[in-house]
């Protein structure tokens, strides 16, 4: 089985402040880290490797420092790691993203067929879920989101079921390979890469692909040119105008304090009132 | 390489020209919202978009349709009705037994013919696990652009475009994103964020039906089960009419209790923040916030919560926002109805206490 994991660097999405005046993303210091869905898609992966063998290819799609997310998926024990990077994918949103990573898996399955896809749900950073079924899409596989376990896998029938999370409930399903999965956080607990392990990652060979090396020709495709959606403005979110109405009681006890509240709630927004009441009989 | 969002803002100021719409995106014509149902039941974030993309429709002066792709019979017509009832002037029908249950494949087959066929301008559907996985392969399919999680629509007059606006960055900024020169414009929108509207069961429209051309066996994917969530321990936050939610500001983990005590008092949901959830003080399906649930209740009380951005753009659509926490320069005060500054653990007990006297008085008084 040969296994293609995508995964993106995004920045620590918990460390990230905005300029209060300029209303920018202040990004000085702020760690890159490897998108934390992606992790889960990637030990999924080893997961099918050390039960039925085969090989992993983790693919990123980035500026060239986002061979730091490569070297760590090789530190857990990725085979193979290839860095889609080029200026010309600079302002791609999701479909002109999806081209891309198309493209490159379909380089990929030249020397190796591909049997199986995995992404994680979503990025941190975009929080789209987009590029998934985009690519999935774009290669004519068979596209599984939001899956919550991946069950038997039959090498042999190319057949594959895994449980994915629907609103109500988990479907289980079952479809051919190839495939493309996102997987939900938890699914898995990420194993640990040993120090052996970060040497070995650390000296192991990368792949960049440029654009031509990806086999795309068609510029018109990729970056902010292939990119029907515009960013039209930015700002910062409206707040809500009116200040809290502080509650107050003279003897500051707390059982004034929940009374006066009470008075409040219920003489001034009595259809509120008249629901508590209901609720509760 | 930015997902929609990173992409800095046009440096210079858009100029400002009216733009002759392109004849080949103008045969582009109508709203549309997709009318999700799974196990027989409408999911809510679909009536709440027929009534957005009802206010949409009325400002361009186009039809509002329903979408419903389903097995044939009466609950497919059902579906339909519905949806009219809802603001659909009409309801685009794919009847085909393979459409009995959600999969990728027919459903995005069924959506693309209908787009084709009768090309809509805007194309809405909710930001659920159903919607998000269609709409991606729709879009992608016919290579237009979407744009994921709304939290507004409107539209921009001057060139007839959808003005999509969602939280980037962890919901510390929002973005608004335009697809100028491609068609549909297709965005997923956040369930409880836009207002439920009252259904008006006289409104009549009429239902166009269109064939998916798809057989079973053209399909890989099999469903083989369902398994229902077990509905009885599930946080059903979306849909609750009064949260008790708690913060960092219990300080420690068998504070949170006196949050469930008030909770209980009032019939009401408990929520929690990011730290908290993570802290493991409380299970991750009662997380409220950008990374959690979206909610909308009509009371909502925040017991020691800042009230940072992440938390806020999930609660802050609200009725009635009451704040306990004991730091006056709090932001949740900026935006809360009503607050009371001081020690939660002192406060909430309080709380319970004369709500569960005044309920006792008021069911008493019958």
């Amino acid at each position: 089985m040969h296994t293609v994991v995508c995964i993106k660097q995004v920045p620590d999405s918990a460390q990230i402040r905005v300029h209060p005046v300029t209303n920018t993303i202040m990004r000085q210091g702020v760690p890159a880290i490897v998108n934390p869905y992606d992790l889960y898609a990637l030990e999924e992966a080893l997961r099918l490797k050390d039960r039925y063998g085969g090989r992993i290819t983790v693919l990123c799609m980035g500026p060239p420092q986002a061979e730091a997310a490569l070297r760590k998926a090789l530190s857990f024990g990725a085979d193979d790691a290839i860095l889609l990077t080029d200026r010309a994918f600079a302002g791609a949103d999701t479909l002109a993203t999806s081209y891309a990573l198309a493209a490159a898996i379909a380089r990929i399955r030249e020397d190796m067929p591909v049997d199986l896809v995995f992404a994680g749900k979503q990025t941190i950073d975009g929080d789209t879920a987009q590029v998934g079924p985009g690519i999935a899409t774009r290669l004519g596989l068979q596209l599984l989101t939001y899956v919550s376990a991946v069950g038997e896998v039959d090498p042999e029938n190319r057949r594959i079921i895994v449980q994915r999370r629907a609103e109500g409930g988990v479907q289980v399903l079952e479809t051919a390979l190839p495939c493309l999965i996102t997987v939900l956080e938890g699914l898995n607990e990420m194993r640990f890469a040993t120090m052996a392990d970060m040497f070995r990652a650390a000296r192991h060979p990368l792949t960049v692909w440029d654009r031509e090396a990806a086999g795309i020709e068609d510029i018109t495709k990729i970056g902010l040119k292939g990119s029907p959606t515009v960013v039209s403005k930015v700002f910062a979110p409206r707040p809500r105008t009116t200040r809290a109405e502080l509650i107050e009681a003279q003897s500051g006890q707390p059982n004034d304090l929940a009374d006066t509240l009470l008075a409040k709630l219920f003489t001034k927004h009595p259809q509120l009132g008249r629901q508590i009441v209901r609720r509760s009989s | 390489m930015n997902d929609n969002t990173a992409a800095p803002p046009d440096k210079k100021p858009v100029r400002r020209r009216k733009l002759e719409l392109d004849p080949r995106l103008a045969a582009y014509t109508g709203v549309w919202v997709f009318v999700e149902h799974e196990r027989g039941l409408v999911h809510p974030v679909s009536r709440e978009l027929l009534g957005e993309g009802r206010k949409l429709a009325d400002i361009l002066g186009v039809e509002l349709a329903g979408v419903v792709l389903a097995a044939p019979g009466d609950v497919a017509r059902g579906f339909c009705d519905e949806a009219i009832s809802y603001g659909a002037d009409l309801c685009y029908l794919v009847e085909d037994p393979v459409l009995a249950e959600y999969r990728n494949q027919p459903y995005t087959a069924g959506m693309t013919g209908l787009v084709n066929a009768y090309q809509p301008e805007i194309l809405l559907l909710g930001a659920t696990t159903l919607g998000r996985d269609l709409a991606g392969s729709v879009a992608t399919t016919l290579r237009t652009g979407l744009t994921a999680d709304c939290t507004e629509l409107n539209i921009d007059l001057e060139n007839r475009s959808l003005a999509a606006t969602r939280p980037t960055f962890g919901g510390s900024l929002l973005c608004t994103i335009v697809t100028r020169n491609y068609r549909p414009q297709m965005a997923t929108v956040r369930p409880r964020v836009m207002a439920m509207p009252e259904p008006d069961t006289t409104r009549t429209g009429r239902i166009v039906e269109h064939s998916l051309g798809l057989v079973e066996s053209d399909i890989a994917t099999k469903l083989l089960e369902f398994i229902p969530d077990d509905r009885r321990d599930k946080a059903n936050l979306p849909f609750a009419d009064i949260i008790v939610a708690g913060g960092r500001g219990l300080k420690r983990p068998e504070n949170f209790q006196m949050i469930w005590d008030l909770a209980k008092v009032l019939g009401a949901e408990v929520g929690a923040t990011r730290p908290v959830v993570q802290a493991g003080w409380v299970s991750a399906d009662r997380q409220v916030g950008q990374s959690g649930k979206t909610v909308r209740p009509n009371l909502y009380i925040a017991v020691g919560i800042s009230g940072a951005i992440q938390h806020r753009v999930g609660m802050e659509a609200s009725d009635v926002i009451v704040a306990v926490n004991e730091d006056p320069n709090a932001p949740i005060f900026d935006f809360a109805t009503y607050g009371i500054v001081g020690n939660a653990i002192q406060i909430v007990p309080a709380l319970t206490n004369a709500f569960r006297q005044h309920l006792t008085t008021a069911r008493l008084a019958g």
